[in-house]
């Protein structure tokens, strides 16, 4: 402990001994750390917000599509074939113990008459669980209660985006009638905005109805008990992949599906989005490490080259060390402290840089950055392996020298 | 007299020069016994460092045996060297050899630096050596606020820190006026009164004859060797 003790004291002395150039020579260190810093804590910000993005689509959410149907081998695509009914979905909410709720829907394009303008828009024939399924909030009134669905009122929920395009700003909207192909139906509640989906789509430009009403009044009973649509959520982001199993196992029974058939639904999680916006930060991710690797590389070859410089001029002190009994090893270990203490140090005031301007990037560019302690952990561990790595064959130079050679130099 | 401390038979040494080979040293045989003052003199290009090297360790001799004390030293390991350069050889040199940005305590400290185990008492040990040499009061100033004469102090307390049973000192007296050369030759003679063995290479026959015994080298071999 007292041999490290001295030898480290050791490094700092040589270090002080020539400040401006100790402090160029970390400088490579410096930026290469900071880089690497600003570009972790960008990605990771990049990532939670994107994650953050996903996870407005609803929380733990599995979706439920009724198979593709198939005609001399044309295959038409996803609900197509209309197999999935309200049973289905109320199957699941009471046999599947890894769902928390369930919600179904049946979709129309609609055209909406308020007192002083028209909008087309899609319609939602859903259920009062869907709100907490899909994670969407109330801005002003309610939602569809168990009430409505029962009776089959003619009540309506807005999205943000057609209340605002078929009223005033400021106008009273709850209890207005306004006419959806021409039935009567009174708006009980508008949702907060969601804004779009990560393909653009607008999320608020919808409306809702119960699931009766709209298959009595817009529909005309043409496809009872039939849903387009099932939308589960899971108790929790861990049980989704349970749940998947569950609902699978359950619909293929309900629907009598022989153990080699095809399923004629589908059900989707986000994880497939999820996957995607991986793929896309892993990507970034590998390119901004190639560029930290860069640099720190270049900033290593900064660290060989001045101890290069540094073994030379002090020649004479090897010998000098070596005359009264050091050995190879104890030479090696002082140069490499002295080469490892530096870019250590480098490590850590490019750590502190990187912070610095990843905090002032989010303040000014407003782009979210995310530090967290393992970055910084990982940055100067890795500092400090730069030092060993190219502190190492100058090191080794040194500790290779002939004490009379070394003694005898100028 | 005991056995001696050191005994070279046979000893050569013989360097690569640009095709040719430069034979340094053509057959040494010496034997120095424990205690003793000497000192090995010669003309430059005689082969007097090539010999302070090999007996200081520094080098090891092309053929012939080295035996320093019981052991056969000619060709032990780079790391054996240096740890009896550590423990048992003290250097002193005509250009002092201290480091520069160390102070006058530190440059003593050195070799126990390097001693395993480690002395949880280098500091007293240290300033003890350098009382010896009536240094104490410089013990925190760097080399260059010290006097070529007391920087020889200090080089002369830093090879006595581990007590060594050989002192090798190469023209200890070189850099330094005649008067100041005198009062480092008086230490040098103090510390064989104390019983340390002291060899001394210089090629000056005035130092020569403060030691008691001296060797002439010339061209590689022993021409000389004469009590005084």
């Amino acid at each position: 402990m007292d041999y490290w003790l001295t030898v480290f004291r050791l490094a700092v002395r040589a270090m002080l001994a020539y400040k401006v150039r100790s402090l160029l020579t970390m400088l490579g260190i410096i930026i290469g750390i900071g880089a690497v810093i600003i570009m972790i804590s960008i990605g990771r910000g990049a990532n939670a917000s994107i994650q953050a993005q996903i996870n407005s689509l609803g929380s733990n959410m599995l979706m439920i599509f009724s198979g593709s149907s198939k005609k001399g081998g044309v295959r038409a695509g996803f609900g197509t074939r209309p197999t999935l009914r309200v049973k289905d979905a109320e199957a699941i909410s009471r046999e599947c113990p890894a769902v928390r709720s369930v919600t179904y829907l049946i979709s129309r394009n609609v055209q909406i008459v308020s007192p002083k303008t028209n909008w087309g828009t899609q319609c939602y024939g859903t259920t009062p669980e869907y709100i907490e399924t899909r994670d969407w909030t109330v801005r002003d009134g309610q939602f569809l209660t168990a009430q409505h669905l029962k009776a089959g009122a003619s009540v309506v929920a807005l999205g943000a985006s057609v209340a605002d395009n078929i009223f005033e700003p400021g106008q009273e909207i709850i209890g207005q009638m306004i006419r959806i192909n021409n039935f009567p139906f009174r708006v009980i509640g508008v949702l907060e905005a969601k804004g779009r989906t990560p393909d653009g789509r607008d999320q608020d430009d919808v409306v809702y109805i119960p699931y009766t009403t709209l298959q009595r009044r817009l529909m005309n009973f043409r496809l009872p008990g039939i849903v387009y649509y099932i939308g589960v959520s899971a108790q929790s982001k861990e049980l989704v992949a349970e749940a998947k199993r569950e609902i699978e196992e359950l619909l293929r029974q309900r629907h009598r599906i022989l153990p080699n058939a095809d399923d004629d639904f589908t059900v989707r999680t986000l994880d497939e989005f999820a996957q995607t916006a991986e793929k896309t930060t892993g990507t970034m991710t590998l390119l901004l490490t190639a560029v930290a690797a860069v640099s720190l590389a270049v900033g290593g070859i900064g660290i060989m080259n001045i101890m290069l410089v540094s073994v030379t001029e002090r020649t004479r002190e090897i010998g000098i060390r070596m005359a009264v009994g050091a050995r190879e090893r104890d030479v090696l270990i002082q140069f490499l402290v002295e080469s490892t203490t530096m870019s250590f140090i480098g490590g850590l005031l490019g750590t502190f840089l990187g912070i610095s301007a990843a905090k002032a990037i989010s303040v000014l560019a407003k782009w979210p950055t995310i530090i967290t302690a393992d970055s910084i952990l990982l940055a100067t561990l890795f500092s400090a392996a730069v030092g060993i790595f190219f502190g190492f064959y100058p090191a080794r130079k040194a500790s290779r020298l002939d004490p009379i050679e070394a003694l005898r130099y100028e | 007299m005991n056995d001696p401390i050191i005994r070279l038979s046979g000893l050569t040494k013989d360097y690569p020069m640009e095709g040719e080979t430069v034979r340094a040293l053509r057959g040494i045989d010496l034997a120095i016994q424990a205690g003793e003052f000497m000192s090995i003199m010669g003309p430059s290009g005689s082969g007097k460092s090539t010999l302070m090297h090999i007996l200081g360790l520094l080098d090891t001799p092309t053929s012939g045996v080295y035996m320093f004390g019981e052991e056969n030293v000619s060709a032990i390991s780079r790391e054996k060297r240096a740890d009896i350069r550590n423990q048992k050889i003290g250097f002193i040199f005509q250009g002092f050899n201290l480091l520069s940005r160390s102070s006058a305590l530190e440059n003593v400290e050195l070799p126990m630096l390097y001693r395993r185990p480690t002395d949880p008492d280098r500091k007293e040990k240290a300033l003890e050596a350098l009382r010896l040499v009536s240094l104490e009061d410089r013990a925190f100033h760097q080399p260059s606020q010290l006097s070529g004469g007391q920087q020889q102090r200090v080089a002369i307390a830093r090879s006595l820190v581990n007590d060594p049973s050989l002192i090798l000192a190469d023209e200890p007296t070189g850099n330094l006026d005649t008067k100041t050369g005198q009062e480092i030759l008086q230490l040098l003679g103090s510390l064989h009164e104390k019983g340390i063995t002291v060899v001394l290479v210089t090629h000056d026959p005035e130092i020569g004859q403060a030691t008691n015994r001296r060797v002439l080298v010339r061209d590689g071999l022993i021409e000389q060797d004469e009590v005084n």
